[in-house]
């Protein structure tokens, strides 16, 4: 089983009531590589799946290409992709070995070789005990194993997944994260994973697509979109992003609590910096300073919010054993090649 | 030591005792009427199988009539029931909606009515005024919104949209998802409406005492005549009639419906406590069975 690139080009959606799911879109997904659409609730991320999928058909003028072929017009049953839903869409009448066959079945495998290939897929995602249970037996974690299990049977080219995990717990979530980034890779498959929850993303994705309002607001590797975020909106969804304006000195952004060193070529007077890159130091060295409103202790991070006279008060996360608490006076210094400036809208 | 019953459980015991005996009774005593030689005496005047001969004799093919329409119109209601549900459950359109709440119209309007409409717009078109299928005709107009919104009801409480995709994205064409899926899962709804349907048909008065004519009467039609023109023993033994053929084929419908397919078979139910005693406990026998 190997993977299939896949290629929108000026894909948009608008519904019948007129709204537009989705500006026109281009995305091209190299072969076996998995992609995370990431954005908030309405973002259009969805609807790029089903686009995908074949589920719905783009707008006139938007392509949707599988590898060399044009799939525009071709309806999802015979689009060779496998789904898997939040809410699992196992069928209720059948058994669990009956989901995962059914695929194998309505594509006529004759029946020795069903019963080996599901044997194989309940095999894979550990989920053999479970052969003969009923679908309302099942737990949460369970049913999803099962989905994607049966998602997988027939071999599809493509593996699209609707936010698989929201609907279990914290710790199932973890469980099944490490048991898709295992199947995608094992299988070579090309994914489509939509979420709205960032650590899967970054967990997941070989790169990510960040949307927001129907479009794209910037595709890259986790590490480009957290540490170059292409606008103030992926910084701000990716992760906490610190906002400091003040006025442009002497290569440096001069604002109530100090200065804040900016890199070569900063040129607005405004700065962003994520609260990791801050290090606690003595008065004297510090390039600004605040007072601690409130402390979190998370274990193995301690979490302060700090007024150190901005507009909005800055969030540092330290080591754990730097024993601050609420109304501690604390001294920052950071260095200017942690500081970017996105731009905003 | 068995823990003390409270005097509410008694009180509300015998209401429930009363409510049944109020239910009971007067159907025992109908049928008690149809075996007795002399209503008037009473039991102790004897017993006899001469009324119910009688009735069975005289009447069979009201019986015969009743069933073959209900069945008809049961096949009629499936056909064109289930298709209507899953088309209303699939839409969200507001016409759906519109056509969902005045499907009860045949039901909220009185049968005779219907009935006297029926006769009014066909009732010169051939044969048509003569034959069964003009009763047949008015008994799917009452029962099957019986039909559809029992099916309607399942289908909407399970999340079809979503079971469909999943079954197209694994490859499923329109007749294996609609056959392999969509029925399979409303089933539920099914047996109920078909339940409904059966027991409506058989026992419809209204519509049919119009509908009927001397050649095509039903079993109520034919029932309402031996009350009022023979010895209530007759009458009371048609009841009775009735009841027999009526119970057993409810029990089979609801078998039916309840079919044990591979992978549907209600399995919880064989691992529960009950094995424990299985050995001892005798097979219960399908009412209606023999």
């Amino acid at each position: 089983m190997s993977g299939i690139p896949i290629l929108l080009e000026r894909c948009a959606k608008t519904f019948e009531d007129g709204t537009r799911a989705l500006h026109p879109t281009d995305l091209a997904i190299a072969a076996g590589e998995t992609i995370v659409l990431l954005g908030p609730s309405g973002c259009g991320k969805t609807t790029t799946l089903r686009i995908v999928a074949g589920l719905e058909s783009p707008d006139a003028g938007g392509r949707v290409r599988f590898g060399d072929a044009d799939v525009t017009e071709v309806p999802i049953e015979r689009r060779n992709v496998g789904m898997v839903f939040q809410s699992y869409a196992l069928f209720p009448n059948m058994t669990v070995a009956g989901n995962v066959e059914y695929g194998l079945k309505v594509r006529g495998m004759a029946a020795a070789d069903r019963a080996a290939r599901v044997r194989e897929m309940l095999a894979m995602m550990r989920i053999e005990p479970l052969a003969a249970r009923r679908i309302d037996q099942l737990s949460g974690g369970q049913r999803q194993r099962v989905a994607l299990a049966r998602a997988i049977a027939p071999r599809p080219r493509v593996l699209l997944l609707d936010e698989p995990l929201t609907a279990l717990d914290a710790r199932l979530r973890e469980d099944l994260r490490l048991e898709i980034d295992r199947l995608l890779r094992s299988l070579g498959i090309t994914g489509v994973y939509v979420t709205h929850d960032q650590a899967e993303a970054m967990a997941l994705g070989d790169r990510i697509a960040v949307m927001s309002q129907g479009r794209i607001a910037q595709i890259g590797t986790p590490e480009q979109v957290y540490f170059e975020p292409a606008d103030a909106f992926v910084a701000d969804f990716i992760g906490t992003m610190n906002r400091v304006a003040g006025t442009l000195v002497d290569g440096a952004l001069r604002f109530p609590g100090g200065r804040l060193p900016l890199p070569a070529g900063h040129g607005v007077p405004y700065a962003m910096f994520r609260p990791e890159d801050l290090r606690l130091v003595d008065a004297a060295g510090a390039d600004f300073s605040g007072r601690v409103v409130s402390a979190f202790f998370f274990g193995d991070h301690l979490r302060l919010v700090v007024d150190a006279g901005g507009d909005a008060p800055l969030v540092a996360k330290l080591p754990p054993r730097a024993g601050l608490r609420a109304g501690d006076p604390v001294h920052f210094t950071i260095d200017a090649a942690s500081i970017a400036a996105p731009a905003e809208r | 030591m068995r823990a003390r019953r409270s005097k509410a459980f008694w009180a509300l015991l015998a209401f429930t005792l009363a409510v049944c005996a109020f239910l009971v009774v007067p159907v025992a005593m109908s049928m008690l009427a149809g075996v007795t030689r002399n209503y008037f005496v009473g039991w102790r005047g004897g017993l006899t199988l001469d009324w119910v001969i009688k009735v069975w004799t005289d009447y069979r093919h009201t019986i015969g009539l009743s069933l073959q329409i209900a069945l008809a119109c049961l096949a009629c209601t499936l056909m064109l029931g289930v298709p209507a549900a899953y088309v209303l459950a699939r839409s969200r359109s507001r016409v759906a909606r519109a056509i969902e709440e005045l499907l009860v119209m045949p039901v909220a309007v009185p049968g005779l009515a219907t009935a006297l409409a029926l006769i009014v717009t066909f009732g010169g078109w051939g044969g048509l005024r003569t034959s069964w299928v003009f009763i047949l005709i008015g008994h799917v107009l009452f029962t099957l919104p019986f039909m559809v919104r029992s099916v309607l009801a399942v289908l909407a409480s399970i999340d079809l949209r979503t079971l469909e995709e999943g079954a197209r994205s694994l490859g499923a064409s329109f007749t294996q998802r609609f056959f392999g899926i969509v029925l399979p899962n409303c089933r539920s709804g099914i047996v109920a409406g078909s339940l409904m349907v059966v027991t409506l048909s058989l026992g419809e008065f209204n519509m049919t005492l119009l509908l009927h004519t001397p050649l095509t009467p039903t079993l109520p039609v034919g029932l309402a005549d031996a009350y009022a023109s023979l010895r209530i023993e007759v009458g009371s033994a048609y009841t009775l009639v009735f009841f027999v053929i009526l119970i057993p084929l409810l029990v089979a419908l609801q078998w039916a419906g309840a079919g044990v397919s591979p992978g549907t078979a209600r399995r919880p139910r064989s691992d529960t406590p009950l094995q424990g005693r299985g050995s001892c406990a005798p097979n219960v026998n399908p009412p209606g069975g023999g």
